[in-house]
């Protein structure tokens, strides 16, 4: 074979790149992250498997409410009626940033940029 | 014609993974068996190729060049177009690789007034360039599927790729360029009559495959908004091999899955191997020093010496006498 070190280390080193993910984890578990969930309710403004998937349109929806249309009164599915604020509405019951928004938003690597506006709630330590 | 056959293809993987799925509820088959299968196909597959490639041998120097031979010293070598040395031919590889030098010299023909012209052509290396870089990124990204915790790289390429923040999830610009790039790939194909005649299902099939993917990775992300954390908790648990089918996996997820499957095994088998066999063109990773080595070709037997005719006549000259053959020496 000609150059046939140099293509083998290639092609290895290609392969390994590749099944990165597999040997990397070897021995290793994955635990869905557990969120903190309120203890003052029940109910959120959405289902919950709703609110997984579609949050980030609510908030988005509600930030244009609130701030480009001046609407600060959200009507929900059920017809309840909610205070549009991230701080006041979302934060009243979720109270902490790490133990509930940090914990998917971390595993999944999104940075949502709500903080570079928003003051994040102070937390209990 | 081509092109229709590779849609229907295309169309048909779709509908196996939506039925498969949605209807046949096969979402272990689709989640777990496929993609160990389609990974170890794709691992195994491209490693035979490579080794393939590699036992061809290819000992005496063929570069293709597009410059200045080296010659004589006030004549202008040009080094990275016509490599002498190991080195040039390296910097000239690495070129070629990320820079797609090659494409950058593509010209068209097209008859003016009645006469061919040749023309330079830039559109083809940029968008190829679009659609590699892209698709590289994309990669890139998906790496936080795989991980826990995800490293900083990866956070970070999604943070460049997304600087733009617009909209919720924010837009990549990597999933744009990717249509981009992959939408000119394929209209130059069906635009181009010559180029039309010439292309095959081989051409359109993987085109149109990773459009597929593209497109139902694009509709997760922005239009259904499917829940990442139930993905990722299948994706962790075949990196981790102990398999799971969360509950909430939307069908679109088990699609394109199926699609990329799909890609990963066609991938050894196909023109798509141009990945691995571009670092093994000999027209391309060759130094042109041929008038500067002498070629010793490597299967001579050296037990074989070299006979000359007049060896050869003296051999035969009286078998050639008798058979009426005509000899340099007579006797």
């Amino acid at each position: 074979m000609h150059y046939g070190g140099k293509i083998i280390t290639g092609l290895v080193i290609f392969l390994g790149l590749v099944s990165m993910p597999f040997w990397f984890n070897i021995g290793g578990s994955y635990e869905e992250p557990k969120v903190e969930l309120p203890k003052n309710a029940k109910v959120c403004v959405a289902p919950t498997q709703n609110m997984r998937e579609n949050h980030m349109k609510l908030l988005d929806q509600w930030r244009d409410m609130a701030l480009r249309e001046g609407k600060r009164t959200y009507i929900s599915a059920k017809g309840d009626k909610y205070t549009i604020s991230l701080q006041n509405t979302c934060m009243q019951c979720h109270t902490s940033k790490e133990q509930f928004c940090d914990k998917c938003h971390v595993d999944a690597s999104v940075t949502p940029y709500c903080w570079d506006c928003h003051v994040p709630p102070k937390e209990a330590k | 014609m081509n092109a229709l056959y590779s849609l229907v293809l295309v169309f048909a993987l779709v509908l196996i993974a939506l039925f498969g799925v949605g209807s046949a509820h096969m979402a272990g088959l689709f989640g777990t068996l496929l993609p160990y299968v389609a990974v170890a196909v794709f691992l195994v597959g491209f490693a035979n190729r490579i080794i393939g490639w590699a036992k061809s041998p290819v000992p005496f120097r063929i570069p293709t060049t597009g410059g200045q031979q080296k010659s004589l010293d006030f004549i202008q070598h040009d080094r990275f177009d016509n490599p002498v040395t190991p080195g040039q031919t390296f910097i000239r590889m690495i070129l070629e690789i990320c820079c797609f030098r090659s494409l950058f010299r593509n010209t068209k023909v097209e008859l003016r007034d009645g006469r061919v012209t040749y023309a330079s052509s830039k559109f083809l290396w940029l968008f190829s360039l679009l659609f590699h870089y892209s698709f590289l990124l994309i990669v890139i990204r998906h790496m936080r599927l795989f991980f826990e915790p995800v490293p900083e790289c990866i956070a970070f390429v999604e943070m460049i790729d997304g600087i733009m923040q617009i909209g919720v999830p924010r837009l990549y610009m990597s999933d744009l360029l990717i249509l981009a790039g992959l939408g000119f790939l394929l209209g130059r194909r069906l635009k181009d009559p010559k180029l039309r005649y010439i292309s095959l299902v081989t051409d359109y099939f993987p085109l149109l495959l990773i459009i597929g993917i593209a497109l139902s990775g694009i509709y997760m992300r922005y239009f259904e908004h499917v829940d990442i954390l139930a993905i990722k908790k299948l994706t962790m648990g075949l990196v981790t091999f102990s398999p799971v089918i969360p509950e909430g996996v939307s069908v679109v997820f088990f699609i394109h899955l199926f699609l990329v499957c799909v890609l990963l095994v066609y991938f050894p088998f196909s023109k798509l191997m141009h990945a691995g066999g571009v670092f093994l063109s000999p027209t391309r990773n060759m130094p042109n020093d041929t008038r500067i080595n002498h070629h010793e070709n490597p299967w001579n037997d050296p037990n074989i010496k070299p006979h000359s005719y007049e060896a050869y006549e003296d051999e035969f000259r009286e078998a050639m006498i008798e058979a009426g053959l005509p000899v340099e020496k007579k006797a």
